[in-house]
């Protein structure tokens, strides 16, 4: 596939001893949304946190348009404004109102000017229905706010791809809809994502490909995420699928 | 009723030596204060560092100065380096010395503190955006920083203000002291001068240190996230 935007080659990440991905390697095209999902400490986020450079990394190599994507070098701060990241939580800056959060970076790192900025920041703050908040501290939205302004200061970087690290995992279930809602509508306009998540069914509705990782190595990945949730073919993703159904078990006492 | 002895201080200049004596001790609040910012931000953030050694050193010299009583160290630095080391320090410098060491400790903590209590994930957020190590500094890390510091380093200002009291101990003639003096020097005339005399003294270190501890508050809910 030459025509990858992003490409993974025999990645290894090891914290001293402890491997967390030995040799993962995979590609992701323009436009592609990528769904990674498996059981927690399988190296799903950190597999995230290493296509950022927020990691360093032991062995392979990862490539955005064919440029090397290294922690510590001179340049990875232009490498990471063509990567948007949302993380679970506590990522927006409480000193800043809303607008402050969202043109920040696109004023002071990519030197834009402040009113094309704002502009643009209103326009998609209206989209998510939270333009009338654009003056609050992030103290005074809710966890589903936080996470939905948190997307669109992503998103007003123009980034070529965005990184989903369970965005949803530190909120209440009645939050976590509004949420997903918007990051819908972005895979359906076409945006790259990489998305680790722990919601099945949103899983299944917005995936081109799901990847099923265990023990920092990809068992198995499908491009039919309908086929893939009803008929896992490794025995265990249908282990990992059936934790999520609840089914009452014998209890003896 | 009794008199209250507040006359004594409007005979002759007894007012104006009064508020010398706050002005004396204002000012070794003041530098002191001004050292121990100074120096209290670089020892912080050498203490959030990782380097071990220099956090054993600052953390010895940290409890060392909050086991030990302030009197003692102006004793130590004001009589004992005399003795010691033959140095000939004024009673000014010697607690200027103490208070700045006292204070310089105390900061350094407070500045430790406020930057290991901001989330990695702010340092994370902030790089993912783009931002180099510089910028992720100044607009980010730094204003959080500041906000949680402001108020409590405005609340070791008003300790060390309070506790240039003691400073009459090595002689200087501040604030307590002149109120002590006036006292002594009144006492045939106005016998009741020490109640009258020290409630100034009260009120003076009250205007002095109520507006800072104001602000403090008022920083603290501003800033509260």
């Amino acid at each position: 596939m030459d025509d990858a935007l992003l490409k993974i080659e025999h990645l290894r990440k090891a914290y001293g001893e402890h491997t967390v991905i030995r040799d993962l390697s995979l590609s992701v095209r323009k436009g592609e949304v990528i769904v990674i999902i498996g059981p927690s400490g399988c190296g799903k986020s950190t597999l995230l946190r290493c296509v950022n450079a927020l990691e360093s990394i032991q062995g392979g190599q990862i490539l955005l348009d064919g440029e090397p994507v290294l922690k510590n070098t001179k340049d990875i701060s232009l490498v990471r404004q063509k990567i948007g990241m949302v993380f679970q939580s506590y990522d927006l800056f409480p000193h800043k109102t809303v607008m402050e959060n969202i043109t920040l970076a696109p004023v002071k790192v990519q030197k834009r000017s402040k009113t094309e900025v704002q502009e643009e920041a209103a326009a998609l703050l209206e989209k998510i229905g939270l333009l009338d908040r654009r003056n609050d501290y992030p103290r005074q939205l809710s966890g589903g706010q936080k996470q939905r302004v948190a997307i669109v200061r992503a998103l007003c970087m123009h980034p070529e791809i965005m990184l989903l690290d369970e965005i949803t995992a530190a909120l209440d279930p009645e939050m976590v809809r509004e949420v997903l809602d918007v990051v819908l509508s972005l895979a359906r306009s076409g945006s790259t994502m990489l998305i680790v998540t722990h919601e099945m069914s949103f899983a299944k509705a917005i995936a081109d490909r799901v990847v099923f990782m265990e023990n920092g190595l990809i068992v198995e990945e499908s491009y039919e995420p309908e086929e893939f949730f009803a008929q896992p073919s490794t025995e265990r993703a249908k282990q990992f699928l059936q934790t999520f159904v609840y089914e009452p078990g014998e209890i003896t006492d | 009723m009794q008199s209250l002895g507040i006359d004594v201080l409007f005979k002759g200049k007894n007012f104006a030596r009064l508020l010398e004596g706050l002005w004396v001790a204002a000012r070794v609040s003041l530098i002191s204060s001004a050292v121990s910012i100074l120096l209290g931000i670089f020892m912080g953030i050498l203490m959030a560092g990782k380097n071990r050694i220099i956090q054993g050193i600052f953390r010895v010299y940290l409890e060392t100065v909050r086991i030990m009583p302030q009197m003692v160290l102006l004793f130590i630095v004001y009589f004992g380096t005399t003795r010691v080391f033959g140095w000939n320090l004024s009673a000014e410098y010697a607690a200027v010395i103490v208070f700045s060491f006292w204070g310089t400790a105390e900061m350094g903590d407070l500045v430790r503190g406020a930057l290991i209590s901001i989330p990695k994930i702010q340092y994370d957020s902030a790089r993912a955006l783009g931002m180099d190590e510089k910028s992720v500094f100044q607009y980010v890390i730094l204003p959080q920083t500041v906000r949680r510091l402001i108020p409590l380093s405005i609340n070791l200002i008003t300790r060390i203000i309070k506790t240039t009291s003691l400073i009459m101990m090595i002689g200087m003639v501040e604030v307590l002291k002149v109120a002590q003096q006036i006292i002594e020097a009144n006492r045939r005339t106005s016998p009741n001068a020490a109640f009258g005399v020290f409630a100034v003294v009260f009120l003076m270190y009250f205007i002095v240190c109520w507006p800072i501890g104001r602000a403090a508050a008022y920083l603290e809910k501003r800033w509260a996230e």
